[in-house]
């Protein structure tokens, strides 16, 4: 609980709903004939509505990016590090708009939200979602918002590849592409983490082939297991090293299987708070659209090709400790921007914190990054004269 | 952008060498500019030359300044070589000042060769008489405003004189456009153009293969 909001927070912010009844058209080759968007805006929309920034969030966010809802709330916002007045992405000057992705549990339409054709709850029947429909559906808020043009789509892991699908699919609707922390398309082992994820959830006895809250129950342990996972590959070795080395709970072997070291606490701990809060189809969902996620198979085969259409700037960063998106993959991003002469520039930040960096208000790169975007800043108001 | 160019007449007048090189370059070239600094060439060059291009910058403080100017800058080591650029990329490819910092100097002239069509390069020639005279009578290891390190502490460690220079451009089928040689004014006098290697502070050189 924040004993009072401080200077560089956007406050108390409350979240607003947008009901679309115009179908959205799926990859897969369904359709959602109406959906609902959860979203949260911090900052003021200027008179040209030019000076919009979208945030999209990665595997686990949600619309609630910065600020805090109530007094009671314990943590701000989930980038909270990097929006607010005066931080890289500063509301002084942007009007930031972030959202809850389709497919989510945390208000947009999802497995957790009602089917409005059956009235029963959505559940595993949810329409598989990829990273261009969730770009096409942001597409639709923009436009309810009166934004033709946004000065900046930004994004950290999977949200990094939801504002490089931005540059692709609607390169006239953006100025700029900040892509942190991502990679063009997931790798074999990328993918392979995935799988034992969600396995982990498939082979849960109260899993119910998804329907587990016909059940009332949950796949508490498979989320867990899924959670643990991935938060090893969202750490690197050296930052697990220095928080917790081989320190044991209680300073001696036990010679069982509860927890004795520090890292198995801190994992539990990590994998139970998530299960109470993430639903267990949407975590299956989230993953798939990672896997799928590969603009360049979309157009013809190149990243090249694919980023030909582009139009706007890119900013790309990557963290040198991260493993999980490393910065060989973010250079995959840059080199092919290159070579088709898109502006962009890269920046790799050196820290220990793994790929959980891009949350964290690493010095350097929150300098790096409110640079890079206070030009953006400057640019609109350049332009509104 | 009026800013930019602001900033570059600021402080063009320090770096001559900088303003002869955006002579050299003809309007909408395209440029590589290896160790950019805070991208003011760069910066300079896109908004009185529509030239397109990429800085390359290990320094923090560098990259968030081409960012702050509007300058593609790429964090990129320029010991780990050019090989994400292909053959022939670049009309130009511009290195000033850092030929004699990095590990190889021969290699990283060959891949600026490669990428661009030519290459334009500056560096401090040790040859010129003050820093001969320098080492001659007091038997150390020249420091001065334009070598500022000592012996131990400098990044310069592959200084090189006009001759040397030439030389090597010679044995490697380099070809030697255009020479400028100045003194720490950046004025190019008459000593420095009838003996460069002696009265040569800066040399400036356009080459290709």
């Amino acid at each position: 609980m924040p004993e009072s909001i401080p200077q560089d927070s956007v406050g108390l912010v409350q979240p607003h709903t947008l009901h679309v009844d115009q179908p959205l058209e799926l990859e897969c080759g369904r359709q959602l004939p109406s959906y609902d968007l959860v979203y949260e805006t911090y900052g003021n929309l200027n008179a040209s509505a030019s000076n919009a920034v979208l945030i999209c969030h990665a595997l686990s966010g949600h619309h609630h990016a910065a600020g805090y809802h109530s007094m009671d709330e314990k943590r701000p916002g989930w980038w909270d590090s990097c929006i607010g007045p005066g931080k890289p992405i500063d509301t002084n000057r942007f009007f930031v708009v972030c959202l809850n992705n389709l497919g989510g549990c945390h208000g947009s339409s999802g497995p957790t939200s009602t089917n409005p054709e059956t009235g029963q709850l959505w559940g595993p029947d949810f329409p598989m979602m990829t990273v261009k429909d969730w770009v096409k559906s942001q597409a639709r808020l923009a436009d309810a918002l009166g934004i033709e043009q946004w000065a900046a789509v930004v994004g950290g892991s999977l949200g990094g590849m939801q504002a490089l699908q931005w540059a692709i699919d609607f390169p006239e609707r953006l100025r700029h592409s900040v892509v942190i922390a991502a990679a063009p398309k997931l790798s074999a082992q990328n993918i392979a983490f995935n799988e034992v994820a969600r396995q982990s959830i498939l082979t849960d006895p109260n899993f119910h082939g998804g329907r587990y809250y016909l059940h009332d129950t949950y796949p508490r342990q498979g989320l867990i297991l899924a959670r643990m996972v991935g938060h090893i590959t969202y750490l690197s070795d050296d930052a697990m090293r220095m928080k917790f080395g081989r320190d044991l709970r209680s300073g001696r072997f036990h010679f069982g299987f509860d927890v004795e070291f520090q890292v198995e606490s801190y994992l539990r701990h990590q994998g139970e708070t998530f299960s109470r809060n993430f639903d267990a189809n949407t975590y299956l969902l989230m993953t798939k659209a990672l896997d799928y996620f590969d603009p360049a198979r979309e157009q013809g085969g190149t990243l090249e090709q694919a980023l030909e259409r582009t139009r706007c700037g890119f900013l790309v960063m990557s963290f040198n400790s991260d493993w999980r998106f490393s910065p060989e993959r973010s250079r995959e991003i840059v080199n092919a921007l290159t070579h088709v002469g898109r502006d962009v520039s890269y920046a790799e930040i050196d820290t220990p914190k793994g790929h959980d960096a891009f949350l964290l208000p690493i010095p350097e790169y929150v300098k790096l990054f409110g640079a890079y975007l206070r030009r953006v800043a400057d640019e609109v108001d350049a332009d509104g004269q | 952008m009026a800013n930019d160019v602001q900033r570059i007449r600021e402080w063009m007048p320090e770096r001559n060498d900088l303003s002869l090189i955006s002579d050299w370059i003809p309007r909408n070239a395209s440029v590589l500019d290896l160790g950019c600094g805070d991208g003011a060439l760069l910066a300079y060059l896109k908004a009185n030359k529509g030239v397109r291009g990429y800085g390359l910058e290990i320094d923090q403080d560098n990259l968030a300044a081409c960012f702050e100017n509007g300058v593609n800058v790429i964090e990129q080591d320029l010991d780990n070589g050019l090989d994400n650029f292909q053959n022939d990329r670049f009309d130009y490819v511009v290195m000033t000042q850092a030929l004699q910092a990095v590990l190889r100097p021969d290699r990283i002239l060959a891949e600026m060769l490669r990428v661009g069509r030519e290459a334009i390069i500056t560096f401090p020639n040790f040859g010129h008489w003050r820093v001969r005279s320098y080492l001659a009578f007091k038997g150390r290891m020249p420091v001065s405003s334009a070598l500022p390190y000592e012996w131990y502490d400098t990044p310069n460690i592959h200084l090189c004189t006009v001759n040397d220079f030439e030389t090597h451009c010679r044995k490697n089928d380099i070809r030697i456009i255009q020479r400028e040689v100045v003194n720490r004014d950046h004025s190019s006098s008459t000593l420095p153009r009838l003996l460069p290697n002696l009265f040569g502070e800066i040399a400036i050189y356009r080459v290709t293969r």
